[in-house]
């Protein structure tokens, strides 16, 4: 059995400890707001918390995970009122919205540990979150939105 | 050409040719070499095959960016070195790669993937300038010559470069054999040819 904590509830898998993260996540738990997309860790589709940290859930082996704290985009805030949520939301961000569980993700994971990141911060941290509609100056804008209300 | 090579001749240029594509040269073969500087030297040179090899300088590139391929591409996504050469948030080298290689999804990995610090890098470096850093505590992490033929033969994440997995071209023979290369070159003397500068 493998132990996750989801979203701060404890879960135990009867799972093989090489089925990937995201398989755990979407077919098991029934949390399909994280997306499986190129299965290569490539586009970032998949991207969620380990014990605070930005992973691609699609190459996150259970035996990793074993015993972690996972956030998703279900568990980023209570009420999907995160600020970075709302700035999605207030600067219409998402077109298809396929990429941007992920992108969120990753963006979270920025602001953590960098709350008021330069333009230059916001690109290396998001290359690797791929959104085929080119939304990529909307989300730019959304992270530059947050930060700048957290330097206020 | 009539009869049989004398075999003393045949002996002689088996020895001569240097092992041919993944293989390296036993650091045994060395020995006949008279000269401890020389065949410290020669024994270095062999090293370096692997030294320069894609599968090690592509993780200790002179700038922010690690590279890929045989080529040394740029590395796709382009993650960046970040403080402690382990990337930055959200694009983590562990935000991706595991402690072993995933052949299912073809991403490499090894137990503390990251790139090698910059004063440590080999990419388009001469063996003469990286020998001269691998001896130089300021640019080797504080090791002696000893933990340098520790981290040679034993490193999981250098190892890595023989096991590299999906499709990749592993670096030439054995970590083993690298080892051994690497402590025929100490207990020669660990000496170093000129550090000149690299032509392209």
């Amino acid at each position: 059995m493998i132990t996750l904590r989801v979203n701060g509830a404890e879960h135990r898998l009867d799972a093989d400890p090489e089925m990937p993260l995201l398989w755990a996540l979407r077919d098991l738990l029934g949390l399909t707001g994280t997306k499986y997309a190129c299965g290569e860790a490539l586009c970032g589709a998949c991207t969620v918390h380990l014990d605070g940290e930005a992973v691609r859930a699609c190459v996150v082996p259970l035996s990793r995970a074993a015993g972690k704290t996972i956030t998703t985009i279900e568990g980023l805030s209570p009420n999907g009122d995160h600020p970075l949520q709302q700035a999605w939301v207030e600067l219409a961000v998402p077109q298809c919205g396929f990429c941007q569980a992920g992108q969120i993700m990753s963006a979270a994971a920025l602001l953590a540990a960098n709350p008021t990141p330069s333009d230059e911060d916001i690109d290396q941290s998001m290359c690797g979150n791929l959104c085929r509609c080119g939304t990529y100056p909307r989300i730019r804008a959304a992270i530059r939105r947050v930060a700048d209300e957290t330097k206020r | 050409m009539t009869g049989a090579w004398p075999q003393y001749l045949l002996a002689a240029l088996l020895a001569a040719v240097p092992p041919s594509g993944d293989a390296l040269r036993g650091a045994d073969s060395f020995s006949t070499i008279p000269d401890r500087r020389e065949r410290s030297l020669a024994v270095f040179a062999e090293a370096s095959r692997v030294l320069l090899h894609p599968r090690c300088v592509n993780c200790h590139p002179p700038d922010d960016r690690p590279r890929q391929g045989d080529r040394s591409q740029v590395h796709d996504p382009p993650a960046v070195r970040g403080p402690k050469s382990e990337g930055v948030p959200a694009m983590h080298c562990a935000s991706c790669h595991q402690d072993r290689n995933l052949e299912h999804a073809r991403v490499p990995g090894a137990p503390r993937w990251h790139l090698a610090p910059l004063e440590m890098a080999w990419l388009g470096r001469t063996p003469g300038q990286i020998c001269a850093q691998i001896k130089d505590p300021a640019r080797n992490g504080g090791k002696t010559l000893e933990q340098i033929w520790e981290h040679s033969a034993h490193d999981e994440l250098v190892g890595w470069g023989w096991t590299p997995g999906h499709g990749r071209t592993p670096a030439p023979g054995t970590q083993k054999e690298f080892g051994d290369l690497i402590r025929a070159w100490i207990d020669n003397g660990a000496a170093c040819p000129p550090a000149t500068e690299a032509t392209r």
